[in-house]
């Protein structure tokens, strides 16, 4: 029991850094990544590549997650930061299915749908228990500075500009800021955020396949951002427990209610997830943790 | 030997991509009328196709008439989940809407997968024999479908042409505010191209799971070849929808016959990008806005 706890704690820490790199991209810059598994993906394998075929240490695995989500955050969003942001919508859910497609077949790099086995960990495995609460503490205290990472830069006027973007594209080209440059910023980093939560869940359960990567986490994750605040780290982190709680419960309540079978209690979550997605969009769009009014300084 | 295969999948592409224009046409229109990208055609494809095998099977309708139905139900089932899940957020904008109609694409799957599990669910069709031209090699129901796509699509084009209130639409499309002016009520326009919009994406989910089973993926499965052809042809253009589709699904079966079948949807992807990078507007789009 133990350490199933310790291992959903774990689980909510990378949903938690999935929801940050919302936070960067959707919240402040006003760009929908619907292709976010697709960055959890290309982490992932990207780092289990490294550490496996090339028996990297787990460290440079992730940093490799970290360069590799930038990179591809950027060829993604080459094409269609000119135009109308529902271009870059349309792009990155068909991206998410791509990477899918690319990993199922690439046998020679990927393995396939049979997925890579045996990923090494940043701790000895062999420590049980302890093993899952050092992942849980070290994929946290990750969560925690990805979230300071992302408040120091809202706050600066890097962060500023990013917001006036959001708010009015024009205006902010009028004001002289290189929109298109911004942009391509914030995704990068947030990509590579999505990267290296990828990297740390596969690194955590040792095993990776296409079919881990499915379309729905971004749902979860947008699910998560928007109700605890998709504008702020400490909404989204505290939005991804909660997402991570009904998850596990709902499993639970599936058990007792009488005749309904594995694949229904699945469909019924998948179907709550979607519902409470649409209701939080419509009556609480802030979220729990709301962003805060920002006054205009005063001028000396 | 491309001699004997190029034939051949030119032929097949002409097929898929007739198909593929009458939910990509859907797609576009809801684009051209209410300028957000509807995720839910997919779902409602599925939707379709079940709402045409139950009714060819349980009710023991033949392929028409359960064609009709696919329609119908697509038609209601999309515009109702639109108006009361996906337009009230109109306020908040075009991406917000983008992502309550994928939220709802998932719920529309799940309750198909409630209902129906996740078993391949098969057409009541006769067993035919494929007719051979020239070498290529064609099944007779395929020519059905490929003559039904043709006939929905010339029924549209005079009904856009021809009618008042295709022209309304066209009008609305065009220009919104001036339509208003005119009379027009944007939210019957809206209401109707929605309708008939994801009732077209029933069909097209049909079409597709005539020629090979139904399962609660097989409209979502069409997603990147929809969009593929939307942004070839140029997102909002019914005629470009139309040129868009039929060139994916001819690029795509070259792929199959050439590459390998299992990047059939992700050489879409690939047209995509280029196009965004090279020419945004698309093959019969205007500026975009």
């Amino acid at each position: 029991m133990a350490t199933y706890i310790v291992f959903i704690l774990a689980i909510a820490a990378v949903y938690a850094l999935l929801a940050q790199s919302l936070v960067l991209v959707w919240g402040q810059s006003g760009m929908v990544n619907l292709g976010l598994v697709g960055f959890f993906a290309i982490g992932a394998y990207a780092s289990a590549l490294v550490t496996t075929d090339l028996a990297a240490p787990v460290v440079i695995g992730l940093v490799c997650a970290l360069v590799a989500g930038a990179l591809v955050g950027l060829a993604v969003t080459l094409s269609t930061l000119r135009l109308r942001d529902d271009y870059l919508a349309i792009v990155t859910l068909g991206f998410a299915e791509v990477v899918r497609i690319v990993a199922s077949n690439e046998i020679w790099l990927t393995n396939g749908t049979d997925g890579i086995a045996g990923i090494p960990s940043l701790f000895d495995r062999s420590g049980g228990l302890w093993f899952h609460v050092k992942f849980a503490v070290a994929a946290t205290l990750v969560c925690l500075l990805a979230g300071i990472l992302i408040s120091r830069l809202s706050r600066s006027p890097w962060g500023r500009v990013l917001r006036a973007i959001r708010d009015d594209q024009v205006v902010a080209a009028v004001a002289g800021k290189r929109v298109v440059r911004y942009k391509a910023e914030a995704f990068m980093i947030g990509s590579a955020i999505a990267a290296l939560a990828g990297a740390l869940y596969g690194s955590y359960i040792s095993y990776i396949a296409p079919d881990l990567f499915q379309p729905l986490i971004t749902i979860y994750v947008f699910l998560a951002a928007t109700a605890g605040g998709n504008s702020r780290a400490i909404g989204a982190t505290i939005g991804a427990y909660l997402l991570v709680a009904w998850l596990e419960a709902s499993r639970f309540l599936g058990e007792i209610v009488p005749g309904v079978s594995a694949v229904q209690v699945a469909a019924l979550r998948e179907i709550t997830v979607g519902l409470a997605l649409v209701l939080v969009l419509r009556f609480a769009p802030g979220g729990l943790f709301r962003e805060k009014n920002e006054k205009a300084p005063h001028a000396n | 030997m491309i001699f004997e295969v190029l034939p051949q999948a030119l032929a097949n592409g002409l097929v898929s991509g007739t198909i593929l224009a009458v939910p990509a046409i859907g797609f576009t229109a809801i684009f051209a009328i209410r300028l957000y990208p509807n995720f839910m055609i997919g779902a409602v494809a599925t939707v379709g196709a079940y709402a045409g095998w139950a009714a060819n099977t349980s009710l023991g309708l033949s392929l028409w008439p359960a064609l009709v139905v696919a329609f119908l139900v697509a038609a209601a089932v999309g515009l109702a989940t639109e108006k009361v899940a996906v337009r009230p957020l109109e306020p908040a904008g075009p991406l917000t809407m983008a992502i309550a109609s994928l939220a709802m694409a998932i719920v529309l799957e799940n309750v198909i997968r409630f209902i129906y599990g996740n078993d391949l669910k098969g057409f009541d069709t006769p067993l035919e024999r494929d007719v051979v031209w020239w070498g290529i090699r064609v099944g007779p129901q395929q020519l059905r479908n490929l003559a039904t796509a043709l006939a929905i699509m010339a029924l549209l084009w005079a009904g856009l042409r021809f009618t008042r209130f295709g022209r309304a639409m066209r009008a609305c499309a065009d220009n919104p505010d001036l339509a208003r002016l005119k009379g027009i009520e944007p939210v019957r326009i809206a209401d109707v191209t929605v309708a008939v919009a994801l009732g077209l994406c029933g069909i097209g989910g049909m079409l597709v799971g005539v020629d090979a089973s139904v399962d609660p993926m097989t409209g979502t499965r069409l997603l990147l070849s929809v969009f593929a052809a939307a942004v070839l042809g140029g997102l909002g253009s019914i005629p470009g929808a139309v040129v868009g589709a039929l060139s994916i699904g001819i690029v795509e079966e070259l792929t199959v016959a050439f590459l390998s079948p299992a990047y059939r949807l992700a050489v879409g992807f690939l047209v995509i990008l280029v196009v965004l990078t090279f020419r945004p507007r698309g093959l019969l789009g205007t500026a975009t806005r």
